[in-house]
């Protein structure tokens, strides 16, 4: 228990770093929002319109930059993150809390049944090594190698066109409302499908090496021989015996990989203009829309920490050794 | 005494297949009878473990069994050859007839469970009707015989110093009552007054439970103390077998001569310690005849052409040396 503490109180202080980091570093970038505002509507804005941005954007030189400091903390606390200047003047909480479903629903259930699918067939393979699944390896390592979006292209390139049961991008039909309803779940799912299967055929082959070569190695430990020499089930010393030991490592990169999802496949959401918040992080990049980049920035920071401290907390369930008592 | 209990006869035992396949163990026969403890000493790599794991079906690829038979007599029924059972036999002969306690006394315990739950699993797959309440007081009990607490079953393995898990697996080779304990350096990574305390527990258990002992280890002096009847091995081959202390007093092999005098004697008049000159054999490339006769100081004329059997050089004492010429080939 003193353990979790001292980490929760550790990603506190990181948390308040990456805030601290995320306020500063825009106001250390030369040039300011407004300026781009003014220059995307061609100067046709008014004195007193162009004032009430710089007092909007928490840019009026009254005050100090303490004060400015501790107004974002304020703000951030009541979860306002200002407002986006691509979606002006939606504000930025609430164009993350409309992407963020749509990452984490597709990427976040991909990435649970990659680690489970990929670690089960690592477990597979690990423990029958040397036979036929072995010959099987050399294609994981090729899929693993490749990159999410070049497969995502190759998927666009041959699955979708004229006349295709899979659309190209987007993700649900133009001209339906989201909602939870016969129309629109289809849709989506069917949207869903060749960004889902992008990410799963790369993303699984690392956890089916990593687990394999975890069995292969506790498979020799002499606790698996005594597990035969007890004369028990090969179900049993494969899972309780050397898959419960191979999981460990594979258990941790799992949690970190959680803190990815948001921000880890944002090539793969613009290859197929998936409305998450990868895409929206790409829009914003190009917009030069600072408020949305420092909340999407955030939300990602957030979910790192999180993702450790879950390892953390997993790491803590599974392995004994790390309880002090 | 002189019923056999485990057979080994003519044990051969590869790494590797082929022409390039190590034998690393050849033709050996030995005998456990009933109740006793046999010791089985050797140098490094003189194939004393991998015997071990050969008559047990556990040796790890690429060891292959490429010889011999394992005859088990259990108490009731009729003689079974381990090398040809299946699966499903050989697993229900794990443990329930043969248990094995191994030489890394930190390393035999899964670390993510506890004591407990390795100690009732073995009692579970093989007494499937047993109750849980059942099996915990016997799991009570086991401890309890090796002189550990019963709260100790809620431990994990890394909560227990390196003697009290060597006893908990003890305990655990003895959860079935097996007919056989193969001991495989159980005490060579403990120090020596856990040594000591460990033996000699395991001397009582063996006193009051009646299983056999087969004792592996490099430490002859052991022998001497604990064990019944001593086999020597030497590249791969039983080159001595003979009451322990009968051994111990006189060595007809100068291999067993040379193990017993690289340790003092503790009572008696001193001797110089002398030890074996030269290195254990090379499996790779062993010597023509007897592997020893590069070492031997007494190698004489046959030593470097054939290979000494091994057979009865006197009564109860078998011997695999040119020196003791065999008046008839051990019995088969």
């Amino acid at each position: 228990m003193r353990f979790l503490l001292q980490r929760a109180a550790f990603y506190l202080f990181t948390a308040w770093a990456a805030i601290t980091l995320n306020f500063f570093i825009p106001r250390l970038v030369p040039g300011d929002p407004v300026q781009s505002l003014i220059s995307r509507n061609q100067g046709r804005i008014s004195a007193d319109a162009i004032e009430s941005l710089r007092v909007l954007f928490g840019l009026d030189t009254h005050e100090n930059i303490w004060q400015q400091y501790l107004d974002y903390w304020g703000q951030l606390l009541h979860g306002d993150l200002g407002l986006s200047f691509t979606f002006f003047p939606t504000p930025v909480a609430t164009v993350i809390g409309d992407s963020l479903p749509w990452t984490v629903g597709l990427v976040g259930i991909t990435t649970i049944i990659s680690f489970l699918l990929g670690t089960a067939l690592g477990v597979g393979a690990g423990w029958r090594r040397g036979s036929w699944v072995d010959g099987l390896l050399p294609a994981t390592t090729f899929l693993s190698s490749i990159p999410y979006f070049w497969l995502g292209l190759v998927a666009i390139a041959v699955f979708t066109g004229p006349g295709s049961f899979f659309p190209s991008s987007g993700g649900y039909e133009a001209g339906l409302v989201p909602a939870f309803d016969g129309y629109f779940i289809p849709s989506a799912i069917k949207h869903s499908v060749l960004p889902a299967a992008t990410i799963l055929v790369s993303s699984m082959s690392g956890w089916i090496l990593s687990m394999r070569n975890m069995m292969v190695t506790v498979s020799s430990e002499d606790y698996i021989t005594v597990a035969h020499a007890k004369g028990l089930s090969e179900r049993r010393v494969a899972l309780s015996y050397a898959a419960r030991n191979a999981l460990l490592p594979n258990v941790s990169g799992f949690a970190l990989s959680l803190g990815f999802i948001v921000g880890g496949t944002l090539l793969v959401e613009i290859v197929f203009s998936y409305p998450g918040l990868g895409y929206q992080l790409f829009q914003a990049v190009g917009y030069k829309d600072y408020p949305l980049m420092q909340g999407i920035f955030l939300i990602i920071t957030i979910s790192v920490l999180v993702a450790n401290l879950l390892a953390d907390v997993a790491y803590l369930l599974l392995d004994p050794r790390t309880r002090k008592s | 005494m002189s019923d056999p209990l485990l057979e080994i006869r003519g044990l051969r035992v590869d790494y590797g297949l082929g022409r390039t396949a190590v034998h690393a163990v050849r033709d050996v026969d030995l005998t456990l009878h009933r109740g006793e403890v046999l010791g089985l000493a050797g140098e490094s790599g003189s194939g004393k473990s991998t015997l071990a794991y050969g008559l047990t079906r556990l040796l790890p690829p690429p060891g292959v069994v490429s010889g011999g038979q394992v005859i088990y007599h259990p108490a009731d029924g009729p003689p079974v050859d381990v090398l040809t059972l299946s699966p499903a036999q050989l697993r229900r002969f794990r443990w329930a007839e043969t248990s094995i306690v191994f030489q890394g006394a930190m390393n035999s315990l899964n670390p993510v469970h506890k004591v407990s739950t390795q100690l009732l699993d073995v009692i579970k797959a093989h007494e499937p009707t047993s109750t849980a309440a059942g099996r915990l007081a016997r799991a009570r009990d086991l401890l309890r015989l090796v002189g550990i607490a019963a709260d100790r079953l809620d431990s994990y393995p890394h909560q227990l110093s390196g003697g009290m898990r060597q006893r908990v697996m003890i305990a655990m080779a003895l959860a079935l009552e097996p007919q056989v304990v193969i001991m495989d350096e159980p005490t060579t990574a403990l120090d020596v007054v856990m040594q000591r305390q460990i033996l000699g527990q395991l001397a009582e258990l063996r006193e009051r439970l009646g299983f056999a002992v087969l004792f592996i280890t490099h430490d002859l002096s052991l022998l001497v103390e604990f064990s019944d009847r001593i086999a020597i091995m030497y590249g791969g081959r039983i080159v001595e077998e003979a009451p322990a202390a009968e051994l111990y007093r006189r060595a007809l092999h100068p291999y067993t001569e040379g193990l017993l005098h690289s340790f003092p004697a503790l009572r008696g008049p001193r001797r110089e310690l002398t030890g074996i000159p030269g290195s254990p054999p090379d499996l790779r490339a062993m010597p023509e005849g007897c592997a020893f006769h590069p070492r031997c100081p007494k190698a004489f004329d046959p030593c470097d052409k054939k290979v000494p059997a091994l057979g009865a050089a006197e009564p109860g004492r078998d011997v695999a040396c040119w020196l003791h010429p065999v008046a008839a080939p051990a019995p088969r």
